[in-house]
């Protein structure tokens, strides 16, 4: 029979490829992307926790749904940079985006 | 067994396969794709545990709004041609492991956890009701949402300001 734990393992799989691709991913875009399923898999647990443990309970659905807003907003944002470095610097590489740093 | 079992079974595969791909495929439109159908997989998640507000506003939200987003950023932006092999081997390797033992410890600690030990019912809205939902977000009382909700939407208009200002010709 399915627990509604195995939800949390699902979701410790999305979380874990997320990191995987964030430390190995090159291309600033695709570093979003891994942002995104990091953030997805947040949603995910709080979801889960509040349907295991307070089932009478509203906190962590309300909690997901804003987070799902607030994501929404921030990668509107960060794909508005992205574009503006694009057309700077041609190329949205982390390797080639050097001139803020020292 | 039954549909709900089938159905999340067939969920998680999904989930695990296109999330693991996302993070490995070489063109990075192919990532998008993968992510789009991790996030519809996600979706299926909520409307499986009952939450079907939440499910719908997933698919509205990311699959409709974000994806979309990505991929026209990702053509704009010439970003197609991201691999992973540019990477030295010990750098994946380490990353690799990190994520690897970062999910034995995390599936561990579920295992061990002893959780009410709930099994997955025939889903079903009455877990939460749009009319509670709606209630909820606009009442000012314990447990209302009112001020969450009102300070997302000013997030929302400055995030258009801004996205409007960074992103315009000069």
């Amino acid at each position: 029979m399915i627990q509604i734990e195995y939800f949390l393992i699902v979701a410790a799989v999305m979380m874990f490829a997320g990191i995987f691709g964030f430390l190995t991913r090159r291309s600033t875009l695709a570093i979003l992307l891994s942002i995104e399923l990091m953030l997805n898999a947040t949603d995910i647990n709080f979801a889960v926790f509040n349907r295991l443990m307070y089932p009478a309970g509203h906190e962590g659905y309300f909690f997901s749904l804003f987070s799902i807003a607030i994501s929404a907003a921030e990668s509107a944002i960060a794909i508005a940079i992205m574009i503006n470095i694009y057309r700077q610097m041609k190329d949205i590489s982390i390797d080639k985006l050097q001139k803020l740093k020292w | 067994m039954d549909s709900q079992n089938i159905m999340f079974i067939v969920l998680a595969v999904v989930i695990t396969l296109s999330s693991v791909l996302t993070v490995v495929t070489r063109s990075i439109m192919r990532a998008a794709t993968y992510l789009f159908f991790t996030l519809l997989g996600t979706a299926g998640l909520y409307f499986l545990m009952g939450y079907t507000f939440l499910g719908a506003v997933q698919v509205m939200v990311y699959a409709g709004g974000i994806i979309v987003l990505y991929v026209f950023a990702i053509l704009l932006t010439r970003g197609t041609k991201d691999s992973l092999s540019e990477n030295t081997k010990s750098k994946i390797i380490l990353s690799a492991v990190l994520s690897l033992v970062g999910f034995g410890l995390a599936a561990y600690l579920i295992f061990i956890q002893q959780f009410k030990a709930e099994v997955l019912a025939a889903p079903n809205e009455s877990v939460l009701t749009m009319q509670q939902i709606g209630t909820n977000m606009l009442s000012t009382d314990q447990g209302g949402y009112l001020l969450p909700f009102e300070a997302v939407s000013v997030l929302l208009l400055a995030c258009i300001v801004a996205g409007l200002m960074i992103a315009r010709k000069r």
